[in-house]
This record gives C-alpha cells, structure tokens and sequence, in this order.
C-alpha cells in the first residue's frame, strides 16, 4: 500500500493542473467571445499586415 | 460638422460625439503610455465585420491593437496616449458603415453577466475537480479499503470536499437563504440542506472513524446542479445583452440651431423644450416638436402601423420615433427626454409589467410542496427511530440519509436541461426564446393577437400593379424615385432592380414634400407622386392599397398600385394556429381597408383597425381580464406596451428596439411560421419536462421508504442518484430529436442557409 504515498499526491497534483489550466484561460477572457472564436478560426490570416 | 454617414441598409445616423469631460470615464489605462477604451457597435454582427474592423482600425497610427467580440458586438481598442484621439476611432468606424458609441460596462449591468457567468464556470471546474478525485476515493472505499486506509482516504475526501462544497456550494446557499428570508422555500432549499448535512455527517462519521461517508455524493450533486445553472444563465444572458444594445442606439443627437444660426451636435439626453432643431431628410426625429419650417412626409409606420406617409406642414405636431422622409425641416421641440410621446409609451409599457402577476416557474411551484414533505419524511424518520429505541446516534443518521437521498438531484436538472435543449434547438430554427419561464409560458397560450405592419407582411411596399408596364416607363419613374426616401419611391427602385433594368438618368429632379417629384427627360415634362399632382382624378374608393401616379409630358398618367407584402408562409402559420385549437386575432394601427384585406388574405376573422397603442394594451388586458392567456405578436414602437402586458410575447428581429426589448421571444427571418414552430416545440418542451418530473419524483419513492428503513449505504446513494440523473438527462434530450414537421416545413429548409446567416443577429 505505499505506493498510494505517490500515487494519491500524482493524482491530486494531475487533477490540479488541468482546474488551474481552467481557470487561467476563463482569466485571459477565452470564454468571452464563443461566437467571435468559431468564426476566427476560418479567417485567413494570408493578408500580410501593413 | 461631420456629415451623416449611412450604415450598410441605407440607414442615416449621426457619429457619436466625445464631450470633454464625458472621456475620461469611458477610458481606462493599459499599460505605459497606452490607454484602452471600449466602443458597442451594433452593426458589428457578422465574421466579416470583425475582421475588417480589425485590420482597418489595426492600421490607424498609434493604435496598438483593435479586437472585436462578436458575442458583445464590442470593439476594444488599445492605443497611444496623445498620438490619436478617440473621436478620430468613431468618426473611422463611421466611415466604414458601423455606429459606434464608447461602451461603459457599468451603465448597462453587461459585465456583471460576463461576471457571473466566470463565477459559476469557476464554481463549475472546482466541483468538476472535486468530484472525480473524491469519486476515485470512494471507489478504493467500495471496493473494499479498510481500517487505516479508509480512514485515510476518508480524510483525503474531507479535505477535498468540503472546500470545494463551501465554495462551488454558494449559488444554491445564497438563494435559498434569500428564499427562506422572503418567506418562500424554492429547489434551493433542499439542495443546501442536503449538501451541507451529507458534508457535516461524512465529517463527523470520519472524525469517529465510521463507515459511511457521502463526499462524492455532495459533490457530485454539485456538479450535476451546477451544468444545469450554468446552461440556464447563458440562455438569459444572451437575451440580456440585446437590452443593452437598446440603450445603446436610444443615445443618439441632433442638429441643434442657435439663435446666432449657429449649428451644433447634441445628445439626446441634452436636449431641452424650446431648442430648434434641424432635421435632415432620412434622419428620424429626437424629440416631439412642432413643425416651424418645411414641408415634408413622416413616415409613421414604427408609431401608428401606418405604411403611407403622411405629409406635414409648418405648425405640425411630430413625434420622436417618425422618420422625415422627403425635404428637410426645422422643429422647435415641446417636449424632450422623458417627455415624450415614447417614453410616455416607455411608461405605459411599465406599468403594464407591474400589473402582470408574476409568473411562478414550474420547478418553483413544485418546490412549494416538496421541501415540506421532504422535511416531513426525515423529521417522522427521526421520531419513528428514536421511538423504536434506536439512540440518538443511529435516528439522526438514519433521518439524514432521507434527506440526502431525497436532494433533488435529478429535480434540478429535470427542467433546466430540456429547456437548455429545447432553446437550442429553436435557437438553430432562428427563434430565440429569453428565459426558460417564455418557454413555458409560451406553452400554455390559448390566444395569438398579430399586428400587421411588420409582423404579418414585411413592413415594406413592393409593387402589385400594374405588372404589364412598359418598361420605358417604368425606368423612367425609377429615375425620379432615386431621388427619393419615400417608401414608394424605393419600392419602385427595388422593382426595377429586381427585374434587371436601369433606371434613366434624370435630369432636374426636385421634390414637392406632400405632393411628389417632378424632373425632366428628353424636353418632357415627369411626375410621380399622387393623383392630383399628375393630374388625375381623386378617386374615393380604398383598395386598401397604396398609390403612385406617374405622367409623363402630356401623355395619361400611370397608376402604380403598391402593398405590403405578406411575410412568406403567413397564411398556412395562422392556419397551423387554428388547427391547434389557438384563437387568432389581428391588432393593427392601420387604415380599415389595409387591415380587411390583410385579414381576409390570410384568414382571421377578427380583425381591429385604427387601433392605438393605448387601445391595443387595452385590448390586450381585456382578454387577459376574462382568462386568456394571449401570445401578442407585434414589432412596432406602437406594439411595445401590449407586448409587455400579454401573457408571452414574440417579436421579428426586424422589430423597433423596443419592440424587441419588449418581448420575451424574438425570431430571425422572413418566414412567420415561426410562431407557429415555436409554440408546437414549447408544448413538447412542457410535455417532456413533466415527464421529467414523474421520472424524478418517481425515483424518490422508490428510494425514500429504503432510507426511511435504514438500508442506503453511500453506495446506494451514488448510484441511485446518478443514474436518476442520467434518466432525466437522456429523457431531456428527446426534445432535440423528434420530427421537425411543422407548418410547410419543405420552405424551412431553404430557408435554413438564409437564416444561419441572420442567425449572426443574435442578441
């Protein structure tokens, strides 16, 4: 049973990386345009800019 | 002075103006040296729209970088303090055909929405979190963990549970507590009750080194609850957001003239009873006034439901909202602000809400009767226990565990989660619905009152008669109307358009306000307008129709007869309505004839005309007076107050801002039988949230008498409620299914690559 020892703490620490990862991108305002970013995506950046 | 610029359709608007002192609070700092600032730009509603404003104001010197958010139809543009101004970022976005205002998040409430939204997807991945490593604990637990290791991972549960329950848990603590302060018991309160008490017993049972902890159950439950809240909040607050662009467009000047003879731009907000203000042809009025110089036509239609224009003269009364059609006039205002003729229909509009009995969701009035028998059960399991001799210890486990099992998990998302279905699925089909209480009321209607101008046909004029015209002729009359706003006028245009041919280079176009337009070709003399300045006999019949005639030289004049058409599918919507068993009337502000003949074309048998916006909210409260519940269709500035006072409402996207505003639901396109759609999907919606509820509740019973008895393990509890959940869930997802069928259901279908294009008009 001592591997739970890392294995618990490898879980928890995995499980908040991806909370963290979450939460940093609703912060830089990721989720403030859905509609905007679906529509980005299909924009042709080619257009050098000036 | 800045010219007008006009938008895209043609509409004339006047550029925002930057007053000194105003600046500083729409302008915030970014960083050394940079400033921020925000601008709403309602026209800024297609992907094209976004890059273009990117690149274009990206290439501005001294602007750092320009980021449009499509969902907010906001613009946010960073730049370098002193190398550009922000009247120089409005006056460009002006020049590429977009109205742009700055936008201060904290006059509309908009960001507390965007504020919200965060905490409860925040609120969201902390209960996320929490439950799969707390699941993947009790999981080992079940298995068959003992002694020193479920004692551990008992306490590694507790550690992450009960954070994640205080702070995930506050939505649903907060409302309940609001709730109970106000005298009143809503889903809430059984869920704060039975997270907090599952929380506080897997505590003290891991404190005691116990068995039986229930972490995963609370939040799972939480995380469940959660999904559902978050998808009802982004429902409303997309509806939200169109209110905001309502105050934003409301905000618009005038030309002020001084006594010197000076002109100046001012806000409407600033405009004050006596001013004289110059309004050019095609711009709409700001205020109510009279008429001091210039003669012109008003188009009305917005106010009254009227589609010909009426001509004014000096000494005239008109009113904010009419549009000046023809030649240019100067209007003393009597009345500006909250005074006028708008925001008396602002106030009327009011009033008719706060007479509306407040409607009680479905969940909420099934909660009335729930919490109660709930508290009941685990207060007779607490009695009946201690009364069979059983301690204190094992009577208040035993109550405890009804009221875990009876937390209305699957309650809470019976309801939501069809309802966040049913939407979406309307919202794909074009029609936006602002709240899952429209749904339901929409659900229960018995009466559909229409208006017409807008509503039933299109609200622009297009020409019926004659359709064998000589084309010369008809070139030529297009080559006057050019020159002109009248609705008639760009009839003609459009048609001549439509059928591929150019219209003639006129020369000497004047425009006589009241009676039409006179030019001249090749040495002969052209006129179009009404009979009398062609020379025709007045005739006395109404047809109901509207008219231009147009004469060239000596020759006999032309009749050109014109109608408002009506919108695609109207006849077999308002025959779907009937078939369902729905009353139909027609509500307009119209001239008889126009109304009859609408009404005859279509097949309604009870048909109003000359119908104020007063008389129409009367109408309205009449019927709601004897019972009905009415579903009132309208668009105008003229419909608002009935729109408020009916039961539901529904507006078309091409509706007045407060007409928009006004209604609970708001539908894209041209084709009317979205009404009939909408209703047809809001009844299934009913339907299956009720099943729903049988479902749920039906789960309670079978799972109360074995907690009442003893028997639920959190094992037991887990499955039991997840798989309650899922049922419901599975169950809300029939609604997104199911035929499509609906009245002609084949046009839908073309219409579909018309609408995803509209659909971008979302609020």
């Amino acid at each position: 049973m001592n591997v739970l020892i890392y294995l618990i703490p490898i879980a928890l620490f995995m499980g908040a990386i991806g909370l963290g990862a979450f939460i940093w991108s609703l912060k830089s305002g990721q989720y403030d345009d859905l509609e905007g970013a679906a529509w980005r995506i299909l924009q042709d950046d080619d257009t050098p800019k000036p | 002075m800045t010219l007008p610029c006009c938008t895209l359709d043609g509409e004339y608007f006047q550029p925002f103006k930057l007053e000194g002192e105003d600046a500083a609070r729409w302008i915030s700092s970014a960083g050394p040296g940079l400033k921020r600032i925000e601008f709403l730009v309602p026209q800024a509603n297609r992907p094209e729209s976004m890059s273009l404003i990117e690149t274009d104001l990206g290439a501005l010197a001294g602007v750092k970088s320009a980021r449009v958010n499509l969902t907010g139809r906001r613009v946010a543009v960073v730049y370098e303090d002193g190398a550009i101004e922000p009247q120089a970022l409005i006056d460009r976005l002006g020049f590429l055909g977009y109205m742009a205002r700055p936008f201060d998040p904290r006059e509309t409430g908009l960001t507390k929405d965007d504020k919200e939204n965060a905490r409860l997807l925040r609120a969201l991945a902390v209960a996320g979190f929490a439950a799969s490593n707390v699941m993947l604990l009790s999981v080992s637990v079940w298995s068959g963990a003992e002694g020193a290791t479920r004692d551990l991972f008992h306490w590694l549960s507790a550690m992450i549970a009960l954070p994640a329950v205080a702070y995930a848990g506050r939505p649903f603590f907060y409302s309940a507590v609001n709730a109970l302060r106000l005298g009143r018991v809503n889903m809430d309160v059984p869920i704060s009750l039975g997270v907090l008490l599952a929380s506080f017993m897997s505590l003290f049972e891991t404190i005691n080194g116990a068995e039986h902890a229930y972490f995963d159950a609370s939040v799972t439950l939480l995380f469940f609850l959660l999904a559902g809240r978050y998808l009802d909040h982004l429902m409303r607050a997309r509806a939200r957001s169109a209110i905001a662009q309502l105050i934003s467009l409301s905000s618009e000047g005038a030309t002020v003239i001084d006594d010197d003879g000076s002109r100046r731009y001012v806000p409407a907000r600033d405009l004050r009873a006596g001013m004289l203000v110059a309004v050019a042809a095609g711009d709409r009025l700001p205020a109510d006034g009279l008429i001091r110089d210039g003669t012109s036509d008003m188009d009305r239609s917005l106010l009254t439901g009227e589609t010909a224009p009426e001509t004014v003269k000096p000494g005239a009364l008109v009113h904010a909202g009419e549009m000046n059609v023809t030649a240019p006039i100067t209007v003393e205002i009597t009345a500006a602000g909250n005074d006028t003729f708008l925001s008396e229909l602002v106030r009327l509009m009011s009033s008719a809400e706060q007479g509306q009995s407040r409607y009680i969701r479905i969940a909420d009035r099934l909660a009335r009767f729930y919490s109660p028998a709930v508290h009941t059960l685990a207060a007779t399991t607490l009695i009946g226990w201690l009364v069979l001799g059983n301690g204190w210890h094992n009577s208040i486990m035993a109550a405890i565990a009804v009221l875990i099992i009876t937390c209305p998990c699957a309650l809470g998302l019976a309801v939501p989660a069809v309802q966040v279905v049913a939407s979406g699925r309307l919202f794909r089909s074009g029609v936006m619905i602002k709240d899952g209480a429209a749904l339901e009321k929409l659900a229960g209607v018995d009466t559909v009152i229409f208006d017409k101008t807008g509503t039933l046909t299109k609200g622009e004029p297009a020409l019926v008669s004659p359709l064998m015209v000589s084309t010369d002729t008809l070139a030529l009359a297009a080559g006057l109307a050019q020159a002109s706003k009248h609705p008639l006028s760009r009839a003609l245009v459009r048609e001549v358009a439509k059928r591929g041919l150019q219209a003639v280079t006129v020369s000497d176009i004047a425009e006589h306000p009241g009676l039409g337009l006179s030019g001249t070709y090749g040495g002969e003399m052209l006129r179009l307008g009404n009979r009398a300045w062609c020379g025709m006999e007045d005739s006395s019949e109404d047809h109901g129709l509207l008219e231009f005639a147009f004469r060239r030289g000596a020759k006999l004049p032309v009749l050109f007869h014109f109608e408002d058409q009506l919108r695609p599918d109207a006849t077999e919507t308002i025959a779907a309505l009937k078939q369902m068993g729905l009353a139909v009337h027609l509500l307009s502000g119209d001239r008889e004839a126009a109304v009859t003949r609408v009404a005859e074309t279509v097949g309604i048998d009870t048909a109003v005309s000359r119908a104020s916006p007063q008389t129409k909210l009367a109408y309205v409260d009449a019927l709601t007076k004897a019972g009905k519940k009415v579903l009132m269709v309208g668009d105008g500035i003229n419909d608002a107050p009935a729109l408020a006072a009916g039961y539901t409402s529904m507006a078309p996207s091409s509706a007045s801002d407060i007409g928009r505003t006004a209604a609970e639901t708001v539908w894209m396109g041209e084709s009317a039988s979205a009404v009939a759609n909408a209703i047809k999907v809001s009844r299934r919606t009913q339907r299956i949230a009720k099943e729903n509820f049988v479902l749920a509740v039906g789960y309670n019973v079978l799972a109360v008498p074995l907690a009442m008895a003893g028997f639920v393990s959190p094992l037991v509890a887990a499955v039991a409620m997840s798989t309650s959940s899922i049922i419901v869930i599975a169950n809300a997802l029939r609604v997104g299914l199911g035929r499509t069928a609906q009245a002609g259901s084949a046009k839908v279908k073309a219409d579909t690559a018309l609408r995803a294009k509209t659909l971008r008009d979302a609020a």
